[in-house]
């Protein structure tokens, strides 16, 4: 097992960006994060991604979406689907509540928490309006033929018992692959491409998005996760 | 050692006493081992144990250590007459409402503590040994606001009993600056809490600025409910000379801040139902339930019903000086109060969670009740001093 230290790089940030109009609602994502991120299996299993069901007639309402859907049976006629997992806010609600300074903003974007230091109130799961926080209600359940061994120390390394955990945009592997980047960013910047912001169309030529929303835009939680329409 | 013979002589006292005391205590002692043998088994299993899950991830204990804040804060209402406006009836009272905020103040603190995934790292949360999230988290202030007023409790109570143990009067000097620097402590350490909730923007129930009144009008109509009843037993056991005039006058100032809290309850229904927007689903679970999720829907209304009923009790002169009628206000008070504050505030306020799951909670029979019932009997036996 490994460890990484990796951390942010010089002008970076990151951002996420994911096409509603694409997702079917397999939850493949789902149990794909659960395995690269060795969250407890059961007993609770702790999944960082919640894949919501809503009704197309309804838009985006979460009060009227559903988790527990058969996805078996999608996509369903009439819904779409919406996975929502930790937006990575530029104003975190949760590092503001936070008593013992526990989970902290990285200076790439990634909220992080330190799986040493957390006590465990959950006062930052009663702040985040996402839903996005986790809570070891028990011991985890990791069997140790499925752990994935290449871990990061903000990020996949097994937790223990009482402490929150959350989505860390895979920081062992974000970060790692972005310095792979560094030879590109040393010759220039990279082609980085940032959404024109919600409820607004990228200039012709762009390309990358047509509708881009964030989620609970009212609450000005400033998320670095981008939700479009592609087609 | 003056101090250690002071020690042992309250020990001598509290371990002492007729039948009636010697009951009390042992099934205050009996709740304790209840209550220390089902944490045992969270501290082993987890707090999954007490049915807790992440939709629902704060919710007894959370709200019990609020309803308890507010009892602790009461003591100043008995401080306010006594020293601003020098009325002495209730003078010889006020330290008993020190008492009460002391164990009360106990309580909230174990029930932060039975409630925290990582207890061990209690430390973390205090200044200078730990690194507290000043000044930006709220918990972070009320920890070290709860731990300020239960040091200046503990000093005022601490000096009058021992000179009282030693036939000698207090020393003003040091308990009235005190006395006085605990009224805006009262005041702060439920704003404080208050605070907690209200400045979650997730959770639209919590996340209304009539919060922080609301608060300190309930605790000052539960707080004072627990005084009066102990009044009583004091009195006639141990002789306390604690005059019918004191009783009655905690009495009519419970009236106006019952009237205070029901008013405020009422704003904040009328603005919920009224416009009627996306937020009102949270108190409508509560009041009325969401589909077939019912379960607080007879508790909203009966805790209405109490604080209703005995808004009137201690409203009429005539009904509150029946010793009786007072005493069922007392409970049907402190029973409305905890309903609306224990319980209606911090489950409601997470169901639906943030993402419009309804998780209805429940608390498991044995990890539910047995952890509060203990605290809660671990600090009622100090005010038997």
């Amino acid at each position: 097992m490994t460890v990484g230290t990796a951390g942010p790089m010089e002008g970076v940030k990151f951002g996420y960006g994911l096409d509603l109009s694409r997702c079917v609602g397999c939850r493949r994502c789902v149990y794909a994060c659960a395995e690269e991120n060795n969250q407890s299996r059961k007993n609770p299993q702790i999944h960082w991604i919640r894949v919501l069901e809503m009704d197309k007639a309804r838009g985006v309402d979460v009060n009227h979406s559903d988790i527990y859907y058969d996805a078996a049976e999608v996509p369903r006629p009439g819904h779409f689907y919406m996975p929502v997992q930790c937006q990575q806010c530029r104003d975190p609600p949760c590092v503001k509540t936070c008593p013992v300074g526990a989970t902290w903003k990285e200076k790439d974007g990634i909220v992080a928490i330190d799986y040493d230091w957390c006590i465990g109130c959950r006062c930052c799961m009663a702040a985040c309006p996402y839903g996005a926080r986790h809570f070891n209600w028990a011991e985890p359940d990791l069997p140790a033929a499925e752990m994935n061994p290449k871990t990061h120390v903000l990020g996949n390394r097994p937790r223990p018992k009482g402490v929150v955990e959350k989505c860390t945009f895979c920081i062992q592997r974000t970060r790692e692959a972005l310095s792979r980047l560094r030879g590109d960013l040393s010759r220039g910047r990279p082609e980085v491409r940032e959404p024109a912001g919600p409820g607004k169309r990228d200039p012709p030529g762009h390309g990358m998005t047509k509708r881009v929303f964030i989620l609970k835009e009212e609450l000005a939680t400033h998320p670095s996760f981008f939700y479009f329409y592609a087609t | 050692m003056p101090f250690l013979l002071f020690l042992r002589g309250c020990l001598r006292i509290i371990t002492q006493g007729d039948r009636a005391y010697r009951i009390w205590v042992g099934s205050l002692l009996a709740l304790i081992v209840v209550g220390l043998v089902s944490y045992s088994f969270q501290a082993r299993y987890g707090l999954i144990s007490t049915n807790l899950r992440d939709q629902v991830s704060w919710a007894f204990y959370v709200g019990n250590f609020t309803f308890l804040v507010g009892i602790a804060a009461a003591a100043v209402l008995l401080v306010i007459p006594a020293y601003v406006y020098d009325w002495e009836p209730i003078k010889e009272v006020v330290i008993l409402g020190e008492l009460l905020a002391v164990s009360a103040i106990i309580m909230c603190l174990l029930f932060v503590l039975v409630d925290m995934g990582r207890p061990d790292r209690f430390l973390h949360i205090m200044p200078f040994l730990g690194s507290p999230n000043f000044p930006m988290s709220v918990m972070a202030w009320d920890a070290l606001v709860l731990n300020i007023y239960l040091g200046v409790n503990l000093v005022v109570v601490g000096h009058i009993l021992y000179k009282g143990f030693y036939g000698q009067h207090y020393n003003k000097k040091i308990v009235i600056p005190l006395v006085l620097f605990s009224i805006p402590m009262a005041v702060s350490i439920h704003t404080v809490t208050a605070f907690l909730y209200n400045g979650m923007a997730s959770r639209p129930y919590w996340n209304a600025s009539i919060l922080a009144p609301r608060f300190i009008a309930s605790a000052f109509c539960s707080g004072p409910a627990v005084l009066l009843v102990l009044f009583q037993v004091l009195r006639k056991r141990t002789g306390l000379p604690i005059k019918d005039e004191a009783i009655q006058k905690v009495a009519e100032l419970m009236a106006y801040t019952m009237f205070l809290n029901l008013f405020l309850l009422g704003a904040e229904l009328f603005k919920e139902y009224y416009s009627a927007t996306e937020h009102l689903v949270y108190t409508q679970y509560f009041w009325a339930g969401i589909g077939t999720h019912r379960a607080l829907v007879p508790y909203a209304w009966g805790g209405l019903a109490c604080s209703v009923i005995s808004f009137f009790i201690f409203l009429v002169p005539t009904w509150r000086r029946n010793m009786v009628l007072l005493n069922i206000g007392c409970a049907l008070i402190y029973t409305g109060v905890y309903i609306e504050k224990g319980l209606g505030l911090v489950i409601p306020g997470m169901t639906p969670d943030t993402l419009g799951e309804i998780y209805e909670y429940r608390p498991t029979s044995w990890s539910g009740a047995s952890p509060p019932a203990s605290t809660a009997s671990v600090s009622w036996s100090s005010p038997c001093w």
